[in-house]
């Protein structure tokens, strides 16, 4: 592959984040987007850096977004989305377009928050045991009266909310299934967990949605 | 099948759900829910959810400052790379 390795900054190209001018221009985005996307793909493979500036600025909600609903801390969050376009700054020349980009780099990030997450001892392969210390009372049973349920929309905040409150392992199941659209077989192999173990969470996870939205809808009155 | 699975109750038939679910086949067509509305709620319930999910946007913007970090680490690594 060749590497014209250069990492001079392109001149013409908006300038990227102003150093000299901290604290001004408030929602200034660090780089405006200059080279269709393809391009600047292949620019930044080949070591340019505005034209990696821009694939940050092109990525950094999606990834940034993952990495906060995974580990619901800002801090956190931070990090690894710094970490994962450091390990594409390394990574980016190997990147063969088998997939999408973004498809490979949203993989990527998934591996950094995985990793971290190991690293601070989230027991991934055994959730159950460690989600679940009692059996009383799994979450949404729904034995009794037939009481209040959805009705067939969900507030997107209200369900960030709790999304964000479930259990570390029940959210990382939900977020890579049903938010961001893994199948339980990548999960599987992902957080090295059988597919029925993702299976099983996940649905657990929904129960205790459910069980946190309609808790929320009655405490706001809603039917 | 020794059991007619439209006389299994809510516990039995809830118990299963998370395997029918998984298993793509379509959940709603199990004959336990021609007869009971109540985990007919729970079903469609569970799939408003994770049709809710699947319709969330990615929501955040990191800093603004966070591009500066990003950018100073890529320095140091090269710096220390080229010093090797
Ligand atoms: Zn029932």
């Amino acid at each position: 592959m060749p590497r014209p390795t250069s990492l001079k900054r392109v001149q013409g190209a908006q300038s990227a984040e102003p150093p000299d001018a901290r604290g001004n221009l408030p929602n200034h985005a660090p780089v405006a987007p200059t080279y269709p996307q393809d391009e600047a793909l292949a620019r930044a493979q080949a070591g340019d850096h505005q034209a990696f500036a821009q694939l940050y600025a092109l990525h950094k909600r999606r990834i940034y977004s993952l990495c906060l609903r995974m580990v619901n801390n800002v801090a956190e969050a931070e990090d690894l989305t710094q970490e994962a376009f450091l390990q594409l700054h390394r990574k980016i020349a190997t990147f063969r377009g088998d997939s999408a980009f973004s498809t490979w780099l949203h993989r990527l990030a998934v591996n950094v928050v995985l990793m971290h997450l190991r690293k601070k001892g989230l027991q991934l392969t055994s959730l159950d045991e460690a989600m679940e210390p009692t059996h009383d009372e799994g979450p949404g049973r729904s034995f009794g009266a037939p009481d209040l349920s959805l009705t067939g929309s969900i507030d997107r905040l209200a369900l960030e909310r709790a999304v964000a409150d479930l259990p570390a392992g029940y959210r990382l199941i939900f977020v890579l299934h049903d938010i961001e659209g893994y199948e339980h077989n990548e999960i599987a192999t992902m957080l090295e967990c059988s597919i029925g173990n993702s299976k099983s969470q996940l649905h657990k996870a929904r129960l205790k949605l459910r069980d946190a939205l309609r808790t929320t809808s009655r405490r706001e009155g809603g039917k | 099948m020794t059991n007619n699975p439209g006389n299994m109750s809510c516990e039995q038939f809830q118990a299963q759900l998370a395997d029918l679910i998984g298993s793509g086949e379509d959940a709603s067509r199990h004959p336990h829910l021609l007869t009971c509305s109540r985990c007919r709620a729970l079903l469609a319930d569970l799939e408003t959810i994770a049709e809710a999910a699947r319709q969330l946007l990615p929501a955040e913007l990191p800093k603004d400052d966070l591009w500066e970090r990003i950018e100073s680490a890529i320095q140091k690594e090269e710096t220390s790379r080229q010093q090797d």
